[in-house]
């Protein structure tokens, strides 16, 4: 590893420590890069997690819509924000399913219909069995269009969404029976990695019909700067990346993380998939009954406390060697 | 003489009803044939993209620039995952309809178009999102440097926010009373705050310059003072 030397180890006359940060190879910062992110996953780490204003603004909004009400879920990212979009929506979904509202599932972005498949997969069909295609939630699929799709659903649905993503025409998919558009929803969710997404949300639909519905947003931490404007009069609620994943998680689990529904549903998997009983088929722990993929936003926190402390590190000692460079050649 | 008067004529035409349609409730219903429009315009231009894709990556090829081979395994991922979506090759059966097999599930991962994206699309673009990490760490070590007053401020911000944003905030500051006088000096609050209002008020001004500068180009555009996406004008 010699052979990235930012500077040659003889123009750098101070003590060792400050040579070898001055000359180190940038792999060295990779490897500890992939400890930080690794070792905490290796041992389970998981930072206590204590929920902030925004992830109860998100939470109170879902929970207090009566039982039975229409949500709109329009997942529009792909797998490269997976990592910080991904818990957020399972979130979002066990949360609405277990308040027994009906869900309808769209995408601005083409690989979102597939996002919106893998979590009704893997969280509404294991953990809410009750749930039926049509009847309690639908896949409108992916439409091309951007904020265009927006602008014509708001007033419009069936000008855009004729058929569901299966062909099925819309007028015969009983939980949309009667639903002209969008404003015949109570809530909007919008599971956002950028454009188009939830900035375009909150311009086109809430803003055009601030009284129509409410908007809640799950967002990548690089896009929440552009969004915390739109917070709290078009946006009722925000959860900004992993942590607000990790938060809203802690709310969703305290209240419907162990139901009965869900112990019934693990148990299923767990015969089915011949398990012990100690851990069953989705790694919950026996002390919490949580399923795992109902905590992943949790888990996620503990790799990236190492990251951000490893982070905070580097612009230390970078400066470090700054100071120390530069006040060594200014006594020279 | 028509090239350039009806692209600017229905420019005009789909911008002022848009406008019109956004402020009058007659003509609501213009603006959302405009919009339709648009999205059928939108769904097209994935074919003139595909098309696209073919022309400069076979041209690539059969010049054999540098990094033709790359262009030949882009060609090759698009035409077969292409091909096992539109032609549904190696579809599930529908359990209703097991003899259609037009009517069979491609997006499961049983069938090769959605193999393709469980195994090879997902996780190359996850891939390629989380190497940003050991190139922001390697960033932050080399560049992120306190050499003046704004680099100060900013490395300050930097470290609110980072340890703010997760467990270490509590580590470190959580013996401060979050009821307490001092409660703005715990971490959590300090990201919570910069991010809620100075950070908002940066954004909210720069949107607004934004909005105004979109406002001005699309006037411009409206009335075909600016010309410039007319290639030959």
């Amino acid at each position: 590893m010699s052979t990235q030397h930012t500077q040659s180890s003889t123009t750098v006359p101070h003590g060792a420590f400050i040579r070898f940060l001055a000359t180190m190879d940038r792999r060295w910062i990779f490897l500890a890069m992939m400890l930080a992110v690794g070792m905490p996953i290796l041992l389970k780490l998981r930072p206590p997690e204590s929920p902030g204003p925004l992830s109860n603004a998100t939470f109170a909004a879902i929970e207090h819509l009566p039982a039975g009400s229409r949500v709109l879920l329009s997942f529009d990212y792909d797998p490269a924000s997976e990592g910080e979009l991904q818990p957020m929506a399972n979130a979002f979904v066990h949360h609405c399913a277990s308040k027994g509202h009906k869900l309808a599932f769209m995408a601005l972005w083409p690989l979102g219909a597939q996002k919106a498949n893998e979590t009704v997969n893997t969280v509404l069909k294991p953990f809410h069995p009750e749930y039926k295609l049509g009847v309690d939630y639908c896949m409108l699929g992916y439409k091309a269009g951007n904020e265009g799709v927006i602008k014509v659903i708001v007033t419009d649905l069936l000008q855009q969404y004729s058929t569901d993503a299966s062909g099925t025409p819309l007028g015969e998919v009983p939980m949309l029976k009667g639903v002209s558009n969008i404003q015949a929803f109570d809530l909007i969710l919008n599971v956002s990695a950028g454009y188009p997404g939830a900035k375009e949300w909150a311009q086109y639909a809430t803003s055009a019909y601030p009284d129509a519905f409410s908007l809640l947003v799950g967002t990548t931490g690089v896009q929440s700067n552009q969004l915390y404007p739109y917070y709290p009069t078009q946006m009722k609620g925000m959860l900004v990346a992993i942590k607000g994943a990790a938060e809203y998680e802690v709310l969703v689990n305290a209240k419907y993380g162990n139901t009965p529904a869900i112990v019934a549903a693990q148990r299923m998997m767990s015969s089915r998939e011949g398990e012990s009983a100690s851990e069953n088929a989705s790694g919950d722990t026996p002390e919490s009954g949580v399923p795992a993929i109902l905590q992943e936003g949790q888990r996620r926190m503990g790799p990236q406390l190492i990251a951000h402390l490893l982070m905070v590190t580097l612009i230390v000692l970078g400066n470090v060697v700054y100071f120390a460079t530069r006040s060594k050649g200014a006594t020279r | 003489m028509l090239k350039r008067t009806i692209p600017l004529f229905i420019t005009g035409a789909a911008g002022g009803i848009l406008i019109l349609a956004y402020f009058s409730p007659a003509t609501t219903n213009w603006g959302e044939v405009v919009t339709d429009w648009m999205n059928t315009l939108a769904a097209v231009a994935f074919i003139l993209g595909g098309g696209n894709l073919l022309f400069v990556n076979l041209e690539k090829i059969s010049s054999k620039r540098s990094g033709w081979a790359y262009a030949l395994v882009t060609l090759l991922a698009f035409v077969v995952t292409l091909a096992f979506g539109v032609l549904k090759i190696g579809a599930v059966p529908n359990a209703q309809f097991p003899a259609t097999p037009w009517a069979g599930d491609y997006e499961s991962v049983r069938a090769p178009f959605g193999w393709v994206y469980e195994y090879v699309l997902s996780p190359l673009t996850a891939t390629m999102f989380a190497l940003l990490a050991f190139y922001v760490a390697s960033a932050a070590f080399r560049a992120f440097r306190a050499k003046n007053i704004e680099a100060i401020l900013l490395l300050g911000t930097a470290f609110v926010i980072l340890l703010g944003r997760t467990a270490a905030a509590g580590i470190l500051t959580g013996w401060i009373s979050p009821e307490g006088p001092f409660a703005f000096l715990r971490l959590d609050t300090m990201a919570v705050n910069i991010m809620q209002y100075v950070s908002t008020a940066g954004t909210r001004a720069v949107m607004m310059g934004i909005a105004l500068g979109i406002a001005a180009t699309s006037l411009r555009l409206i009335l075909g003072i600016d010309r410039s996406y007319l290639v030959n004008d």
